[in-house]
């Protein structure tokens, strides 16, 4: 079938994306086998900023791999814009990934080219541009992430949170309508997340498109957030406007808020 | 924990064949997207570079010391029967059905195989393959089929050249050193060589070359775990790649002479 055309009803087509009973589980059948998403459900409303958290290994990059297609679900259905990610061969999956920009957590950036080539490469690849446009393009992509002047460096001349930042640059540079940040902040100091942080709002202000943005880091995700969901066990076990989420009963939510050694979060089942 | 001896076989068997399999399907993916537009015309001619011109040394040296050693242990056997003078067609013949190609296909396997398990392995562990993709270029596409052309088409021309330095290893040490006539032993080196034994020799390497880049290209794209992945993949394209050059020869030698 077509990449653009629908393949379900238009109540299920108002949420940009949409998961509908999706599991995933690795390893071989029998006791070793790893369940990492549970039937779980979650939908993301047009402009919105959902913040996913959870403790390290409960799954939340494998939900975000699974939103762009990266991984395909055992069972259940991942829908974006309408269409379900399953219906697509290889080669409209690849065009389909237009409207998506994604920035991996250690930036996952091309080694062997530079910042700008780096940036340009998706411009380059949708051959959409000339090579002024792109010029140009590149320029404002890194104003947008506060790195003019990099872009003759090379990605081992970079610190962490600069090599994200670059991230964030090239994930825009094809101007998506989805944006995905896996643990954009993890590992940097407390300055480096307060600026990365900004960077991701202005970028939500600027481009108004929808966001997902994976994280363990609570400071960060009352800043960025429009709506916390909580990932335990393959499920999201609550969900709310960040000020709600402080206030939840739950007591595994409690304990993931408080950062608190011992609790329902780290008692074996 | 001990395995029996059956056991292990077929662990063995079942590994093998899953790497043929992943290699099989590599090769359908790259013949499905070789034709598909952009083709990196650039990408293709700096694998080329690295796999031929960067290569030319190795494989000059290799082909200059088997040739001389050829000439060598051949003269001291042929002048046993007074045939010293078949030096020259043996060691032209043999340098351009077998040896240029299986060992100039040796030399490419620990340089340019291991090269591309470990260029992509690395990129596989710190997710530069995920990030192609979610930029909306298929991997196979932008990574393998240029490294696969490249060295499919590059091996070839190694080859010729391996053949005519190996030529001249075997004229240096039986002219230079063990004296014979030179006119009659460029004679004999061209006189029982008919155009097929090159021919084949060359079909013999781009089918070497083949099977090179794909068994590289297939073990790091499916490298898992980290740099200790990166190292294991890097030794395994070696390892299979040159096994497999090692099949294919024995094939290739009962189809093509």
């Amino acid at each position: 079938m077509s990449a653009d055309a629908p393949s379900t009803s238009p109540a299920e087509a108002e949420a940009v994306i949409h998961l509908e009973g999706v599991s995933k589980a690795f390893g071989e059948q029998g006791p070793g086998r790893k369940v990492v998403l549970d039937d779980l459900h979650l939908e993301v409303a047009a402009a919105e900023s959902l913040v996913v958290i959870g403790a390290s290994g409960t799954g939340k990059s494998v939900l975000l791999k699974h939103i762009i297609g990266l991984m395909r679900p055992d069972s259940g259905r991942v829908l974006i814009d309408g269409v379900d990610l399953q219906s697509l061969s290889t080669r409209e999956i690849t065009d389909f990934r237009r409207r998506f920009g994604m920035a991996f957590q250690e930036g996952a950036l091309f080694d062997s080219m530079t910042v700008e080539e780096n940036i340009a490469f998706p411009l380059v690849r949708s051959r959409r541009a000339s090579k002024r446009e792109i010029r140009q393009r590149v320029q404002e992509c890194l104003e947008l992430v506060r790195l003019e002047g990099t872009g003759p460096r090379m990605p081992a001349e970079l610190s962490g949170g600069m090599r994200r930042r670059v991230g964030f640059a090239r994930a825009i540079a094809l101007e998506p309508r989805i944006l995905l940040f896996d643990e954009p902040t993890s590992g940097l100091d407390p300055v480096m997340t307060a600026l990365i942080d900004e960077v991701i709002l202005d970028l939500k202000t600027t481009l108004r498109c929808t966001s997902v943005t994976i994280t363990h880091d609570m400071t960060s995700a009352r800043r960025v957030a429009d709506r916390i969901a909580m990932l335990h066990q393959g499920r999201i076990i609550a969900e709310g406007p960040p000020r709600d989420f402080d206030a939840a009963a739950d007591p595994r939510v409690r304990q993931f808020i408080a950062g608190e050694a011992r609790g329902p979060l780290t008692t074996p089942h | 924990m001990l395995r029996s001896p059956l056991g292990a076989i077929q662990r063995f068997a079942i590994d093998f064949l899953s790497e043929v399999g992943r290699v099989a399907i590599l090769f359908g993916q790259v013949i499905a997207w070789t034709p598909r537009a952009p083709f990196d015309w650039r990408q293709l001619l700096r694998q080329m570079v690295r796999v031929g011109v960067d290569s030319v040394p190795v494989v000059a040296l290799t082909a200059l010391f088997t040739g001389m050693v050829m000439a060598l242990q051949s003269y001291r056997v042929l002048v046993r029967f007074s045939a010293e003078g078949y030096v020259g067609s043996l060691v032209a013949l043999s340098m351009v059905r077998e040896l240029a190609p299986v060992l100039g296909a040796l030399m490419i396997a620990g340089r340019c195989g291991s090269a591309m398990g470990a260029e992509l392995g690395t990129m596989r562990v710190t997710e530069q393959i995920d990030a192609l993709e979610v930029l909306a270029t298929n991997p196979v596409h932008y990574l393998v089929v240029p490294r696969v052309w490249a060295t499919t088409l590059t091996l070839p021309l190694l080859v010729g050249l391996a053949d005519v330095i190996g030529i001249y290893g075997g004229y240096l040490v039986a002219v230079v050193m063990m004296g014979s006539n030179p006119v009659t032993y460029m004679d004999n080196s061209f006189q029982f060589m008919g155009l097929s034994d090159v021919s084949s020799g060359l079909v013999k390497a781009a089918v070497f070359g083949l099977l090179i880049s794909l068994v590289g290209c297939a073990k790091g794209f499916h490298t898992r775990g980290g740099a200790a992945g990166v190292g294991r993949a890097t030794t395994r394209a070696v390892v299979l790649g040159s096994i497999c050059v090692l099949i294919a020869d024995f094939f290739l030698t009962k189809v093509l002479f």
